[in-house]
């Protein structure tokens, strides 16, 4: 019988250590403990939120392949399909903000190798607590970013970043990949083929990341800044060799797949490239795995997370060919095993066998985790009758532009290589980014988005808005959206107020994504994303969303392209001021409930949209979201660098002013047109039963509301750029 | 006119510079590999953005000793056009075919965004397609690309009329608040003294497209693509 200490060593419980014993009908040896002990863990097997996950729609027209694999991925098109997947790297990062962003980005991007596709895109969705505090963790992670993904070549278009107190010890760094490939081109990571070689190829191994994994499905304490040889080193040059020598790789039929060493190293990627294959089984000797330094033991190796590898099923008799793709880019590869038909995995150093245990045991064996959630105590209510009544609408937009989950981008942007590939038609900060497919008019667009403090007042409608949020984002280049990937972000489900919002945020985001039309295909689950003695974060569940359009000649950006055009709102507004930027910046509360979201009226405002769109009757479309109509509006002018002249707004009862200028009703955007397409617009207004109301006329360097306010370009930029430079 | 792309490991725009090539210039494309000497007739040899050998040690300072590169050094010796791109800018330094070096942004931080830079030569054969005092749009993307040289080497490369593009503001005034890397001078692109080596950090493969946000950069292709009949490789 093993120890406690040894079993917490490996983030196991005694009671699942108790099933190992039963099924193997012994007790494990040390490497069977570790390997057991890393692919049970939270973060491979998904153990307490399987059950739940079941719930999420994945299948789709468009879909060629949903959860399971490396990446998600669907076909947009002409014979091209799009891989992408989002994958947390949040524990890591809180410990070594620039490694463990950077890993962060080389794994995903293996992700979508493995696929067999060409990664195009990244993007990062981050939360930190408050600056100055959290400075340590944002410019590490930023850096960690840009670092890696300016060296690799591959353009980072996307993302999102906010700040609450809640992320101050936990910040959250989900990485999202998309890759392009041939629809009969793309590869799943399956060890077929009894007799079949497997070949470890790229970085050397080390001792780096052992327990990885295991350490980050446990809570962060005092302890934690000991797990640093937990988190591992990137070293994005060897990647980019990797990632040209798998796309070489396309050129031979001589391999039957790819896939990626992320956590848990090679024994999760031998042990799931088999798994995905009923009845296979793999040998593997240690002695033969290249290792960058000495004294490593069969654990070490086993467990190792050391970055940039990639195990390759290489036909038998083919290996030379292989090797020699790998060689012209001066990477090492070895063969260290083979594909069995035994449903073992068993493990060798040189003549002894060190570990054998059933494939289904390590990918399908932990016990599933069924906690039971109860409901925590409400949010405080808003009461709007005791809100007081805006008072100097100017002052509180260039208050709001300035706040720092508002504010341009631009200064972290301006950070990541977002150009190389000669593919970004449209650029990081307007709404979703969009791509062109080169040798076609096709365009991809994507965006991840979250607003958390939605969910923490209501997780259900907190994961709606996440989904609802993101497709007007991709339907506001002029892009239907296709298709998503999420990265859910929460604290310790071993308390029953977190079980219960993983509960009813996989609820809502079941709800939405069935409503809108748009299939998870690939995610990742972070769980215990808390601090000794701090409260939990908001649950996060960030919604990866990737769109297409016909022909990129047709997209629209946010800023307004010409003078005299009308700026028109399209979707009605409600008093929807309950979890608010407005209430925050302004009042200082966090209250309320989010804003109500029909999801049938949210498809078909987004219907209307990409009518006109496609019809050529919008010059712009900006999606309204935090900050609501006059801060979307203000983005528009900012983005164009043209200002605005309206008649004052005076909002019908019961609609207050300020929820008519700062509220945050879902299913609106702001569009901008010339007035010969007023004619059409109306018709579609009347056809999709959206209103479609004037603001005012593009033109000039100022935003203006007769009779009520006017502020100039200039100083609304001074406070909208200025907000994370401070 | 046979354009050569040097693909070192690490190199990322080769696959940019090939599709502006190829697709909207229409010139013959010949990928050089780093390993190789030969130069395949090519007309003119890119050295093309990226992390050549990662930029460990220093950008460029391992790529200048590849194969490829002595091959190119003959080349230019010869008057072939060789012209460097961002990190190929940083290796024809190294590699001392062009004088001074690229250091550390001045705000120490990698920066990618449009810029406009002044055309200051246009009797060279990659910039004969623009006009006099052109002011272009193109952008950048590095993390090391502020130019410096001694005083003595700066002061040769202005009164020899080497500086073919210096940072400006739209209207075309070479202002501090232009330069966006604190290079001297404003530098943003320098020719060896000979006129067949051009060497310069904003990338005009990015802006060759008026999808892209911008087509200035196709001017510069297009001169050398021009230049086919006049260039003479004694």
């Amino acid at each position: 019988m093993v120890d406690d200490r040894r079993l917490r060593e490996v983030a196991l419980v005694p009671d699942e250590y108790r099933v190992i014993v039963e099924k193997l009908r012994r007790p494990p040896n040390a490497v069977e403990l570790g390997m057991l002990g890393v692919l049970w863990s939270e973060h491979c097997s998904y153990k307490t939120s399987k059950a739940l996950l079941r719930r999420l729609p994945s299948s789709g027209e468009a879909v060629l392949q949903g959860p399971g694999e490396n990446a998600g991925a669907v076909e947009i098109g002409q014979g091209w399909a799009a891989v992408f997947k989002i994958e947390s790297h949040n524990h890591p990062s809180a410990i070594e903000p620039y490694q463990g962003a950077a890993t962060g980005v080389g794994g995903i991007i293996r992700d979508v190798i493995a696929m067999g596709a060409r990664p195009i895109a990244l993007l990062d969705s981050l939360r930190f607590g408050p600056l100055p505090g959290s400075r340590r963790h944002f410019d590490g992670v930023v850096a960690g970013i840009g670092g890696y993904g300016n060296c690799i070549g591959i353009p980072t278009v996307g993302g999102e970043v906010y700040f609450d107190e809640c992320y101050e010890q936990n910040p959250l760094v989900n990485a999202m990949c998309v890759g392009l490939v041939r629809v009969d081109r793309l590869m799943r990571a399956r060890a077929e083929g009894t007799g079949n070689s497997l070949m470890l190829v790229g970085a050397d191994t080390g001792k780096d990341g052992i327990h990885g994994a295991s350490f980050a499905s446990v809570e962060l304490d005092e302890s934690s800044s000991e797990r640093r040889p937990a988190v591992q080193v990137g070293n994005p040059f060897l990647e980019k060799c990797l990632l040209e020598a798998c796309m070489d790789l396309g050129h031979t039929d001589a391999v039957v797949a790819v896939q990626d060493l992320g956590a848990a190293g090679l024994t999760s990627s031998v042990a799931e490239c088999a798994g995905r294959v009923p009845g296979a089984g793999a040998r593997i000797d240690v002695a033969l795995v290249p290792r960058r330094e000495r004294g490593m033991t069969p654990y070490d190796v086993m467990l190792s997370e050391s970055q940039e590898r990639m195990l390759v099923v290489v036909q038998r008799g083919r290996e030379a060919e292989v090797e020699r793709i790998f060689q012209t880019w001066d990477l090492t590869s070895a063969v260290i095993g083979d594909v069995t038909d035994d449903g073992h995995l068993t493990v060798f150093d040189g003549e002894t066998v060190v570990a054998r245990l059933p494939i289904d045991l390590l990918t399908d064996g932990a016990p599933l985790r069924r906690l039971a959630g109860i409901s925590p105590e409400p949010p405080p209510s808003l009461h709007l009758d005791s809100l007081p009544p805006l008072v100097d609408a100017a002052q509180s937009l260039l208050r709001l532009l300035a706040s720092p989950n508002l504010c341009s981008r631009r200064p972290i942007f301006r950070r990541y290589d977002h150009m190389v590939g000669d593919s970004t038609v449209v650029p990081p900060g307007g709404d979703a980014a969009l791509l062109r497919i080169k040798g076609t008019r096709l365009g991809l667009a994507m965006t991840t988005d979250c607003n958390a403090r939605y969910c923490h007042l209501d997780p259900n409608l907190g994961a709606q808005h996440a989904v609802a949020e993101a497709a007007r984002n991709i339907v506001a280049t002029g892009a239907r959206p296709l298709a998503v990937t999420d990265c859910l972000n929460l604290a310790n489900p071993d308390r029953p107020e977190v079980y219960w919002e993983l509960e009813e945020t996989i609820a809502g985001l079941a709800q939405a994504c069935r409503a809108l039309e748009v299939p998870i295909v690939s995610g990742n689950v972070s769980l215990y994303n808390d601090s000794e003695g701090r409260s939990p974060i908001h649950p996060t569940p960030v919604v990866g969303m990737i769109g297409v359009i016909d022909d990129y000649g047709r997209r629209l950006e946010a800023g307004l392209q010409h003078e005299g055009d009308f700026v028109l709102l399209v979707g009605s507004s409600h008093n929807d001021l309950g979890g608010s930027e407005y209430l925050k910046v302004e009042h200082g509360t966090v209250a309320g409930r989010p804003p109500g979201l029909d999801l049938a009226r949210e498809g078909a405002v987004n219907r209307l949209i990409l009518a006109a769109a496609k019809a050529g009757l919008l010059r712009s479309a900006h999606d309204c979201a935090e900050g609501g109509m006059l801060v979307a509006l203000a983005e528009c002018c900012l983005l164009g660098g043209l200002g605005v002249r309206c008649p004052a707004l005076r909002p019908e009862l019961p609609l207050r002013l300020d929820a008519a200028f700062f509220g945050e009703t879902p299913a609106r955007f702001i569009v901008s047109a010339p007035s010969r397409a007023m004619p059409e617009l109306q018709t579609l207004s009347r056809r999709h039963h959206v209103e479609i109301s004037l603001l005012g006329m593009a033109g000039g360097e100022t935003v203006e509301f007769e009779g009520q306010f006017r502020l100039s370009l200039a100083e609304m930029r001074l406070a909208w750029e200025g907000g994370l430079v401070r | 006119m046979k354009f050569g792309v040097v693909v070192f490991p690490g190199t990322w725009s080769d696959r940019d510079c090939g599709w502006v090539i190829d697709q909207v210039v229409g010139g013959q494309l010949q990928y050089l590999w780093h390993k190789d000497a030969d130069l395949k007739g090519c007309d003119c040899v890119i050295l093309p953005g990226g992390f050549a050998y990662g930029d460990y040690l220093r950008t460029g300072a391992i790529a200048r000793f590849a194969p490829v590169m002595e091959s190119i050094g003959e080349f230019a010796d010869r008057g072939g056009l060789v012209w460097g791109i961002c990190n190929g800018f940083q290796i024809l330094c190294e590699a001392g075919l062009l004088p001074g070096a690229l250091i550390r942004n001045s705000s120490l931080e990698f920066r990618c965004e449009w810029t406009h830079v002044m055309v200051e030569r246009t009797d060279l054969p990659f910039t004969s397609a623009c006009g006099e005092r052109d002011v272009m749009r193109m952008p950048i993307s590095h993390g090391e690309g502020s130019y410096f040289a001694e005083p003595a080497a700066l002061s040769r490369l202005e009164q020899n009329g080497q500086v073919v593009f210096r940072y400006c503001d739209p209207n075309g005034r070479v202002v501090p608040s232009a330069n966006p890397n604190g290079s001297l001078h404003n530098i943003a692109g320098i020719i060896n003294k000979r006129g067949n080596v051009l060497g310069m950090m904003p990338h005009p493969e990015r802006c060759a497209e008026a999808e892209l946000g911008g087509a200035d950069g196709v001017k510069l292709f297009r001169s050398v693509a021009g230049n086919a009949m006049k260039v003479l490789v004694s």
